[in-house]
């Protein structure tokens, strides 16, 4: 077990290395250099242009830069915001809790309903309720979560007038950030209302953020349980006797969870993805909208460092997923 | 001349077996409903693209000054020139929807094209020659995967400017690494079949074991995944139109389209609705059409 984690995480190391080299290298892409782009239209004599070169470190050897860059890293330096002057580590810190709330939420929907809805669908394969829940899986795979977003505003905030349209909470609850996480806070500060104010805000994110893991989960499940259920260790529980909801809720699906569980793993790339057009769409002060926004305002060192940080956060989440694995699953230990 | 014959019978055999394949693929693909339906759709989308003129009733970029805003012809507002209503600058939705079917078959057929090439050709590197080769080329793709496809996408649009081409070269390059994994894998699995190492040992050289031996027992999956690569593709590139960093206006791109729309969802619920809808009817029917491929091509499931 220990080769097999060790292995795992080397693996990782030229990965990160990569990475780091792609952020870093982004910004040597673009055409003029990073002093003329801070100082945007300003006029700057060459000699003022040439010093801050020097005092930024901007006139060394790329490779000196770079290793002072994977050094500045490996030390949690990942520079400074160009509009806001604050450290981009920090900057990450303090919006990331609201992704992490958002993407829990939409993952817990997503798995709630998604995996019954594909065990359902898979012991009762081919009925009414199979048919309809697998169409509505494949319309939530192939929507576009933006215009989601946009007409759950339009029928929920604008007909029906039941949520708000955007950010966290209401403007009349203040209490002060302990977890970080809205929904936590609101209830620890007692305020009457703040939580469910936090919550209408949450609700339609949420459901956004769900959609295309709920529709990837459902159909997962349904194909695993289908595999599942063919096996002869479950006709020959059948065959025992057992009640088939024993069958299929402790034989069958706790062998057809193993693939899902992976499934659910991978969901992080598609939940942060999708935490670019959910955020953006409903102003949720979260990493995926300070991506957005910083790409507009051209804050190249927050691009770097947020590009970064959330691969970073993919590899970790993948390198958990694969020693889950490797723990319900001995088999694939040894590969 | 008892050769020529031979050699004509050997054609017109391999012939035959090929439209045998084909016949037998049509028969399973054909048995599934949905991708019958899809390719339906993908078919009349790709006329009303082509014909775009003749179906539109006005043109893209055509501004009517007294039908600003105006709602779908069925409610009491509506005028019956403007069947799906008019945008805040009073073009004709209908048109420019019909107009955008072009730009996102286009950029689905070129990213496509694109990460399909691309990825073959590195994947059966990688594949053939293994060794270092091999584990560089792994490497670059993993750090590839290792960000959010779109996170990607929008940075390196950044990087390269805003705009339709710039959007498509970055979503090849985030959509190619699968390519890449799924030739490899194939090859790797080719390569010590029987049939493979006769080539060799007939004096086939490097290339045309790759591309000609090889290449063609790989292709049942890479098809799969190029269906899926062409509904991401017009996804993702909608997604950066919606953005700002895709087709810029007044291009009438669907994404484009929508962000343009944004602030009067609360007003008028049909310059937002129907874009989006035009997005979601092409991708599914993209999607079902990919699952009845996969379902007609992959062998284990044929028994069933």
């Amino acid at each position: 077990m220990l080769r097999f984690l060790l292995g795992r995480v080397l693996v990782l190391v030229p990965t990160f290395i990569g990475v780091s080299v792609i952020a870093f290298s982004f910004i040597r892409l673009l055409p003029g250099d990073p002093v003329m782009l801070m100082s945007g239209e300003r006029v700057m004599s060459p000699e003022r242009h040439a010093q801050i070169m020097h005092a930024l470190g901007y006139d060394r050897p790329l490779v000196v830069q770079y290793l002072d860059y994977l050094g500045g890293i490996l030390t949690g330096d990942l520079g400074q915001s160009i509009v806001t002057k604050r450290p981009v580590l920090q900057e990450f810190f303090t919006l990331f809790p609201a992704t992490l709330e958002l993407s829990i939420c939409a993952i817990l929907i997503a798995v709630l309903v998604g995996i019954p809805a594909g065990v359902i669908a898979g012991v009762k394969r081919g009925s009414w309720f199979d048919q309809i829940v697998m169409g509505i899986a494949l319309v939530g795979y192939s929507m576009p979560i933006f215009w989601w977003g946009l007409l759950l505003i339009i029928l929920f905030s604008g007909v029906l007038g039941w949520t708000p349209v955007s950010g966290r909470i209401s403007l009349l609850y203040y209490f002060p950030q302990v977890t970080g996480f809205m929904l936590i806070d609101s209830l620890i500060s007692g305020q009457a209302g703040a939580f469910r104010s936090a919550l209408s805000h949450l609700v339609l994110p949420a459901i956004v953020l769900a959609t295309i893991p709920l529709a990837v989960i459902a159909r997962q499940t349904r194909s695993a349980m289908l595999e599942v259920l063919g096996e002869d260790y479950v006709r020959t529980a059948r065959a025992k006797g057992l009640s088939p909801f024993r069958v299929v809720s402790v034989h069958a699906l706790r062998n057809a969870l193993i693939p899902v569980i992976t499934t659910i793993g991978l969901q992080t790339g598609v939940l942060l993805a999708g935490a670019i057009l959910t955020e953006s769409i409903f102003s949720w002060p979260g990493i995926g909208k300070w991506m957005v926004d910083s790409v507009f305002r051209r804050d190249y060192p927050v691009i770097q460092g947020g590009l970064l940080v959330i691969a970073g956060i993919i590899m970790l989440v993948n390198l958990t997923v694969d020693l889950l694995y490797g723990l319900i699953n001995p088999r694939i230990r040894h590969l | 001349m008892a050769d020529v014959a031979a050699d004509n019978a050997v054609v017109e055999s391999e012939r035959r077996a090929r439209r045998a394949m084909l016949a037998e693929f049509w028969h399973y693909f054909s048995e599934n409903r949905g991708a019958l339906i899809g390719l339906a759709v993908i078919c009349l989308l790709v006329l009303a693209a082509l014909a775009a003129p003749l179906i539109a009733p006005h043109g893209p970029n055509d501004q009517f000054r007294d039908a600003i805003l105006l709602p779908p012809a069925w409610t009491d507002a509506g005028r019956a020139a403007f069947p799906l209503g008019t945008d805040p600058v009073g073009r004709d939705i209908l048109s420019r929807l019909v107009y955008g079917a072009r730009f996102s078959l286009f950029i689905g057929v070129v990213v496509v094209v694109i990460a399909l090439t691309g990825g073959i050709l590195i994947g059966l590197v990688a594949g053939f020659f293994r060794g270092w080769v091999d584990t560089v080329i792994m490497r670059i793709m993993d750090v590839i995967l290792a960000f959010p496809s779109l996170l990607l996408a929008l940075v390196l649009v950044a990087v390269l400017g805003p705009g339709l081409l710039n959007a498509m070269i970055a979503i090849a390059l985030v959509l190619q690494p699968h390519f890449v994994r799924l030739t490899r894998a194939a090859v790797m699995t080719e390569i010590g079949k029987d049939y493979v190492v006769s080539a060799r040992v007939a004096g086939a050289g490097p290339i045309r074991l790759m591309l000609k031996t090889i290449l063609p027992n790989c292709l049942a999956p890479l098809i799969v995944q190029a269906t899926l690569s062409f509904s991401n593709a017009i996804l993702d590139a909608a997604a950066l139109g919606f953005l700002g960093m895709g087709a810029q206006p007044p291009t009438p791109e669907w994404g484009t389209m929508l962000a343009e729309a944004r602030e009067f969802i609360l007003r008028a619920w049909w310059v937002v609705t129907f874009p989006g809808l035009a997005i979601l009817i092409t991708v599914l029917a993209i999607n079902l059409v990919g699952d009845g491929l996969r379902d007609a091509l992959d062998p284990k499931l044929k028994r069933s």
